[in-house]
């Protein structure tokens, strides 16, 4: 019987050999894949093919919960007959499979209509360069070192605090994969990223007898990175989970009020990605964006400058080339306030009559200007109001902007948290609230595609008891 | 039909081509078993899944998408080894064996025989593939009618989406306890959205319907008609809806999709794994009180075609109706096998998995209230001043402080008892412990949803229906703007 660790060796072994195997593949099964769709009378068409694999590790209360081996396997053939299109996808690369997939998609292209804005990115558009990223950091992982840190991470909460009494569990994530898109312009890329990610959820409760549910409360950090180095600790992740937790024991709620609301950089980023969907061609050729026709238009205070930086290295969402094959190159979104650029594809540039942005599969590393305070400082200039660190719901009208969510945090008096609140909503319009955006802070969370710091709104309606 | 007949369907299509058997089975389960393991299991799925969408009048888009693979489990305890092939010849099954298994160390009891029993589940759709059940062509034609319908109800309609979904699953599970069991189910869903536009002011609305059967279905009654109209009568409200209040009031809730309060509020917390670790709300509290009396809460799979029927569940067990909530007194949780072992229980036919890609949990089904006596009219008339909430877009909770949200996309003001102006969609926020101890009146008007809810846990979606009669709470929090 081999060890885990020795087993795991083996596996990270073979993983490095079949990257470079799947990758060959992908790329011969990509030409194919267009080679035969033109034979078939295809005018033009692209494919993406993905694959993937990785290990997730769970324990909970200091055991060992889950160990997944994870793979993930697919190609999503797109065929063009002038204007009409049909789309078919597999997770079986076999010859039988893929010629099935192409069928498919062809008997599908026969009873769409005719759409004149159909069809691939302009060929002058692809992108020339395949720059590296740095987004491939493999790494052997056993699953006994996986679980190890897993553990580590879960007890650093669990014995934080005599308060935190139960646990969600923690978990270990590695991903590898393997992406190749190419279409009928002649246009081939393909790229190679690892993703590592460590998260923990554990459960406080102020009635230090577990045979009363009332009064827990749950709370969870996570740290994500292209590369394992990059993680924060686990016993830095275990940490902020606890002290997470513990700090929001004995909420209360609120009464119904105005005041000013901070949103805590984990849920800030969440202001800025409604923004991103109200300025994304698809909502806006069907005019169903509440930033219709506002380029140019200011949407935020003079200081607010949002930019995308699409080949930042080792990020999560860098990518040389988009959905399309497209160059993405750096975009200044907002500058001092106004709104400067959408984020088309092709099909969406073409219905608007503007040019391609490159943002076929959405935008890349959204970065928001810090400001100068950190998030003390920001408490202090809210002085008194609503600091949010969790929201809930899908209480959002792209159409209207009316927003409306469940939030859960601390209620501020004199710049100082006094205590947390619970079973509270804050509502107010997307447009009204961005105007009145008053100050971002300095504690930029790096973990995800949009990286903001805390944000302060001037007011906002808080519902409560 | 036959269970045998499912069952030999499922291996036709699943098995024979690749030529795997039972002995087949059994190697790859004894190769796990060759650990200290409680139970093992594989889970066979193949599905196709065909959409078509229309916006703008035309049918431009569709897509036709195939996945299939193994998901392969070693239990022992709480602790589950998982793996999964995309092949399904012997040699990768037995490669995921050996991942899966390494979550024991111990040596087993590999060479049991295992003695198959195929468990005979009564048959609640047709085993059909509903893709196969009406021509591209009439696809297309059906959406292009729906498009049409919507324009003529009102010049105010500026821009019309429609989709049609249809999937076919293939499942079959082979346990370590001999279970072997065989499941093919169809789903179809049409939606329609919806843009109006007068003075410059845009609003949007969007509805539904589907069913485990085929495409005739939509042509019935008119359904897929019906949808359109529906669509168009929710964005025209919106148009002149004015902002909504905030604060502690008196809710009504219309009956069938308002369900989804019971969804967020009760459901998620009464799913057994959550119990089984206590971080639920709901958590050792069978027996008590959760809820007014009058008030009986069921998760139902065993309803014909329903959108969260089963004839059996991902591990091969059967479909059940469970009561969770009888006469206002919490009585059982949602269970799948691993938790149900654990906690001592048996398993009501809840474990559910988005693919072979995921294990499986404790999922709900179909969950509704049953009706009480009195009428809409009634309970309206009753409310001085109050929010009517008829229709809903999404919720969702927080399991452990039982804290809820759900967001309305159709209310009004009532006044006097009486429905007055609509307002603008606003967030419900309640604990769902208290809300319905909340409930002082429960209509006589039982509607399920039309069969568009999909529910999401852990990164995994799967298809649900909820329902309930009109329902009056007494106190919760409406997050609109206006003090």
């Amino acid at each position: 019987m081999e060890s885990p660790a020795s087993q795991a060796v083996v596996q990270s072994h073979d993983m490095k050999e079949s990257t470079d195997q799947w990758q060959q593949q992908m790329l011969e099964l990509a030409v194919q894949v267009l080679d035969k769709a033109a034979s078939a009378g295809a005018s033009a068409a692209d494919v993406t093919l993905n694959r993937g694999t990785g290990l997730v590790t769970t324990v909970r209360m200091r055991e060992v919960e889950t160990v997944e081996h994870t793979r993930d396997k697919s190609l999503v053939l797109t065929v063009y007959f002038g204007h009409n299109s049909g789309s078919a996808s597999t997770s079986d690369f076999s010859a039988e499979a893929v010629a099935g997939t192409l069928q498919a998609a062809c008997n599908i292209a026969r009873f769409t209509a005719v759409d004149e804005d159909n069809g691939l990115a302009d060929a002058e558009l692809m992108a020339t360069s395949q720059p590296d990223l740095e987004l491939f950091h493999p790494r052997d992982i056993s699953v006994a070192y996986a679980l190890q840190q897993s553990l580590d991470c879960e007890a650093a909460a669990l014995d934080h605090d005599h308060r935190i009494v139960n646990s969600e569990g923690a978990s270990l994530q590695t991903h590898l994969g393997v992406g190749v898109y190419a279409n009928s312009h002649g246009f081939v890329g393909s790229t190679r990223a690892t993703r590592y990610s460590l998260s923990c959820a554990v459960v406080g409760t102020s009635n230090t007898k577990i045979t009363s549910p009332a009064g827990m409360q749950r709370d969870y950090w996570y740290t994500a990175s292209r590369c394992f180095e990059d993680l924060q600790s686990a016993t830095e992740v275990g940490l902020l989970t606890a002290r997470r937790t513990v700090r929001r024991l004995d909420s209360r709620k609120l009464s119904t009020r105005q005041a000013a609301v901070l949103f805590e950089a984990p849920v800030a980023s969440s202001l800025i990605g409604h923004f991103l969907s109200a300025i994304r061609g698809g909502a806006l050729y069907r005019k169903a964006s509440f930033l219709q026709d506002c380029l140019g238009q200011k949407i935020f205070a003079d200081w607010f400058h949002l930019y995308e930086r699409p080949h930042l290295l080792r990020a999560m969402g860098s990518a040389a080339y988009d959905d399309e094959g497209v160059a993405t190159r750096d975009r200044d979104l907002v500058t001092d306030g106004v709104l400067r650029s959408y984020c088309l594809s092709s099909y969406s540039a073409r219905k608007l009559k503007m040019s391609n942005t490159g943002h076929a599969g959405g935008p890349r590393n959204i970065i928001l200007q810090p400001g100068n305070e950190d998030f003390q400082g920001l408490l202090r200039t809210m002085d008194r109001g609503l600091l949010v660190t969790e929201l809930i719901g899908f209480g959002i009208n792209g159409i209207t902007g009316d927003y409306s969510r469940g939030a859960a945090g601390f209620w501020v008096e004199h710049g100082e948290i006094q205590y947390p609140v619970e079973e509270i909503t804050i509502a107010g319009n997307l447009r009204d609230m961005y105007q009145h955006i008053v100050a971002a802070g300095s504690d930029v969370d790096l973990r995800g595609n949009i990286r903001c710091g805390s944000l302060l709104l001037e007011n906002m309606t808080i519902a409560g008891a | 039909m036959e269970k045998t007949d499912l069952l030999m369907q499922a291996k036709t299509a699943l098995l024979a081509p690749t030529g795997l058997d039972e002995h087949g089975l059994e190697q790859v389960l004894d190769r796990m078993l060759s650990r200290q393991v409680d139970y093992a299991d594989l889970y066979f799925q193949y599905q196709r899944h065909e959409s078509w969408s229309l916006e703008e009048g035309q049918v431009k888009s569709g897509s036709y998408n195939v996945d299939q693979g193994v998901g392969l489990r070693a239990i022992t305890g709480d602790k589950t080894g998982f793996a999964y092939s995309d092949a399904f010849e012997l040699n990768a099954l037995l490669q995921a064996a050996d991942a899966a298994k390494t979550i024991s160390q111990q040596p087993g009891e590999a060479g049991q025989a295992i003695h198959w029993d195929g468990k005979a589940p009564t048959v609640l759709y047709a085993p059909i593939n509903p893709i196969d059940s009406l021509g591209a062509a009439q696809k297309v034609a059906l959406l292009e009618q729906v498009e049409a319908e919507a324009r003529a109800q009102d010049p105010r309609v500026v821009e019309v989406m429609a989709g049609l979904v249809a999937v076919q699953e293939i499942i079959l599970v082979a346990g370590s306890d001999g279970r072997l069991a065989a499941d093919i189910r169809p789903l179809i869903r049409l939606n329609v959205s919806v843009i109006v536009e007068q003075d410059g002011r845009r609003e949007q609305a969007g509805s539904g319907g589907g069913s485990r059967c085929d495409m005739d279905y939509f042509l019935q009654q008119e359904r897929a008609l019906g949808y359109a109209r529906e669509a168009v009568r929710q964005a025209l409200v919106n148009l002149e809806a004015v902002d909504a209040p905030a604060g502690n009031m008196t809710v009504v809730l219309g009956p069938g999709w308002p369900g989804i309060l019971l969804h967020e509020a009760v459901g998620h917390g009464l799913e057994g794994d959550f119990n089984r670790k206590g971080t639920s709300a709901f958590s050792g509290r069978i027996g008590e009180r959760v809820g007014s009396v009058g008030i009986t809460v069921v998760d139902d799979a065993t309803l014909p075609s329903r959108r969260g029927s089963l004839n059996i569940d991902d591990e091969g067990t059967p479909g059940q109706r469970t009561v969770l909530i009888e006469d206002g007194i919490l009585v059982a949780y949602m269970q799948d096998c691993m938790n149900a072992k654990l906690m001592g229980a048996v398993s009501t036919g809840n474990g559910r998995r988005e693919s072979y890609a995921y294990l499986p949990m404790p999922r709900m089904t179909n969950t509704f209230m049953l009706a009480g006596t009195q009428s809409h009219e009634e309970i309206i008339k009753s409310v001085g001043r109050g929010l009517y909430a008829a229709n809903f877009g999404g919720g969702q909770v927080d399991i452990t402080s039982g804290k809820f949200v759900f967001s309305a996309s159709e209310a009004y003001l009532i006044e006097n008892g009486q429905i007055t102006a609509p307002v603008k969609g606003a967030t419900l926020i309640g604990n769902g412990p208290d809300v319905l101890q909340r409930v002082s009146m429960i209509g006589n008007d039982l509607e399920l949803d039309t069969g568009v809810g999909s529910c999401g846990k852990d990164g995994q979606s799967v298809p649900v229906g909820v329902g309930q009669p009109t329902l009056k709470i007494d106190s919760l929090t409406v997050g609109g703007v206006q003090i």
